[in-house]
């Protein structure tokens, strides 16, 4: 639905990577050329009429994606993605408090980004990363996450819903019981912000962790939203202009209040802007109405390809609009470089979750990420494509 | 020789990998050379003596493009000196980063002239000639070290 809104979209592609990036609107790309064209100015000055238009859009744009997860204004950060956002967690949170054999616990299908901050500070803090086991359709369940708890554990930390198995956590259980365990719980929203309605009250998570790219918006801004009274006590990484109060020597540092103490430096004022702009469309689209068009397409997806006998799909049970497969004897990659003399773009490799393959004993998939601008009739064009083996074998060079 | 013979000596090279596996190391040189995005990964051994490749085995998993590269470039250096293996790879790096190339030199390997030009296929063509040339500095690391000796 609405492919009309995607200039993208005219040409003769089919676009099946929307876990990596999304196309954006029209009406995105036009807020952003009219920030550039018409009032490039820098924020938080005000002092003249252009520049107090900028104060405006760079602030309605954070009160926009408050009320897109139901948050408070003062409780979004913008950053560079969710990997930004993540990584300030880790280091400007979790990194002061937490102490040698504290735990922190993930899984093997977390992306890249969910992984290798919390490495880090295994090494530079000494606490202890360790794994929810994933039940045998590769989800996280109630009762292996308690039995992954100690005494020790102080935060869980998992994607929303995963970028390869695209299964899709309990996170309003997960963040019950951990609070009553005083843990805390990170949420790494790349993929679910994207695909679901995301409530943080309901839901309840200290954290949340999303990039404006995955949902219709431009690269390089994300968010970090996080509850008031823990934002309070990140600590600033980047320091310098826009995020201090005052400054007279090294003693006399007053730094502003929250969110803006977190975002140094001249932001990413139109990628804001477009995020904004975003998060408006989707919200008129409706996110019910996204996932539920997802869930349709991925089950349309899934009913026709289990019908071909080379092809192993990894993740059948999921209801998002993920889908990881492989061509028996075929390297991901080759059925990747085959279907795109076709036009049709798929990603083959690990997708940056590269402990996922010592859960599902597979270290290359074919995945398919589904937007709400595809189609059954490109799902078709797919599927007609992978019917025949050989046609495979014989094209993929 | 057209794209459909190409394809099909590529196609034939990927099928039956020439010298994949390997039983006895002794004497080998092991390196190995792989593409982080696609999860490409192939381990080479190479005996070198007297400045000339003896034999050169690998194993691993790849596409078809690496896996069949490998398999080209392992019947076009095995019972060659190490100059002219290093001619030929200097060629052959030529042909895929565009530049101009003896494709004399290349013989069979001039398959893969069109298919470095599509995406990232031209890292996979490549993939086995990095480990040759690391191969081929140890082995000169090794020698540099008995002449000091």
């Amino acid at each position: 639905m609405n492919r009309e809104d995607f200039p993208m979209l005219k040409q003769d592609i089919i676009y099946f990577d929307n876990g990596a990036t999304t196309f954006k609107p029209k009406c995105v790309i036009d807020a952003m050329s009219e920030y550039y064209s018409n009032y490039c100015a820098n924020a938080h000055r005000g002092d003249y009429e252009i520049s107090y238009k900028v104060d405006l859009a760079y602030e309605s744009a954070r009160k926009k994606v408050a009320d897109f997860i139901n948050a408070s204004r003062d409780e979004i950060v913008f950053t560079s993605g969710a990997t930004e956002s993540l990584n300030m967690i880790a280091n400007g949170f979790f990194a002061p408090i937490l102490e040698p054999g504290d735990e922190v616990l993930i899984t093997l299908s977390e992306h890249a980004s969910n992984v290798l901050p919390w490495f880090k500070l295994a090494k530079t803090n000494g606490i202890i990363v360790n794994y929810i086991e994933l039940d045998s359709n590769l989800h996280v369940s109630m009762a292996n996450l308690k039995k992954a708890i100690t005494p020790h554990t102080r935060v869980i930390s998992l994607a929303g819903l995963t970028n390869v198995v695209g299964d899709i956590r309990p996170l309003k259980e997960i963040c019950e019981f951990a609070h009553s365990n005083n843990i805390f719980v990170v949420v790494d929203g790349a993929q679910s912000v994207a695909h679901t309605k995301t409530d943080v009250k309901a839901m309840d998570c200290d954290f949340l962790a999303f990039s404006a790219h995955k949902m219709c918006g431009p690269t390089g801004v994300g968010v970090l939203y996080g509850k008031s009274e823990l934002l309070e006590s990140i600590v600033p990484t980047n320091l310098g202009g826009g995020m201090n109060e005052s400054f007279d020597s090294i003693e006399e540092v007053y730094l502003k209040d929250i969110p803006t103490r977190l975002e140094a430096g001249t932001p990413n004022i139109a990628g804001v802007i477009g995020l904004g702009a975003a998060v408006d469309y989707l919200s008129n689209i409706g996110m019910n109405e996204i996932e539920l068009c997802l869930i349709k397409l991925k089950k349309y997806l899934v009913e026709k390809l289990v019908t071909i006998p080379h092809i192993k799909i990894i993740n059948e049970e999921c209801e998002s609009g993920i889908v990881a497969f492989n061509v028996d004897g075929i390297f991901a990659q080759d059925v990747a470089y085959y279907l795109n003399k076709y036009h049709i773009c798929v990603r083959a490799g690990n997708h940056c979750a590269k402990m996922l393959k010592n859960a599902i004993g597979v270290k290359n998939t074919v995945r398919i990420s589904l937007y709400f601008y595809n189609t059954e009739k490109e799902i078709d064009k797919l599927v007609e494509l992978l019917q025949d083996k050989n046609k495979i074998l014989n094209e993929m060079i | 020789m057209d794209a459909n013979e190409k394809r099909k000596v590529i196609l034939e090279n990927y099928s039956h990998p020439y010298n994949m596996g390997i039983a006895e190391t002794d004497g080998y040189i092991k390196t190995n050379s792989n593409n982080v995005s696609c999860i490409d990964n192939i381990d080479l051994y190479v005996k070198i003596e007297n400045d000339i490749i003896k034999d050169v085995r690998f194993t691993g998993e790849a596409c078809a493009v690496a896996i069949s590269s490998t398999s080209i470039m392992l019947k076009e250096i095995i019972g060659k000196s190490i100059d002219d293996v290093l001619a030929y790879t200097s060629q052959f790096k030529n042909m895929v980063d565009d530049e101009p190339y003896d494709s004399n030199i290349l013989n069979n390997a001039n398959v893969f002239d069109s298919v470095v030009r599509t995406g990232n296929r031209k890292v996979c063509a490549y993939l086995p000639y990095n480990a040759l040339l690391e191969a081929i500095d140890i082995y000169k690391g090794v020698d540099l070290k008995e002449k000091k000796g």
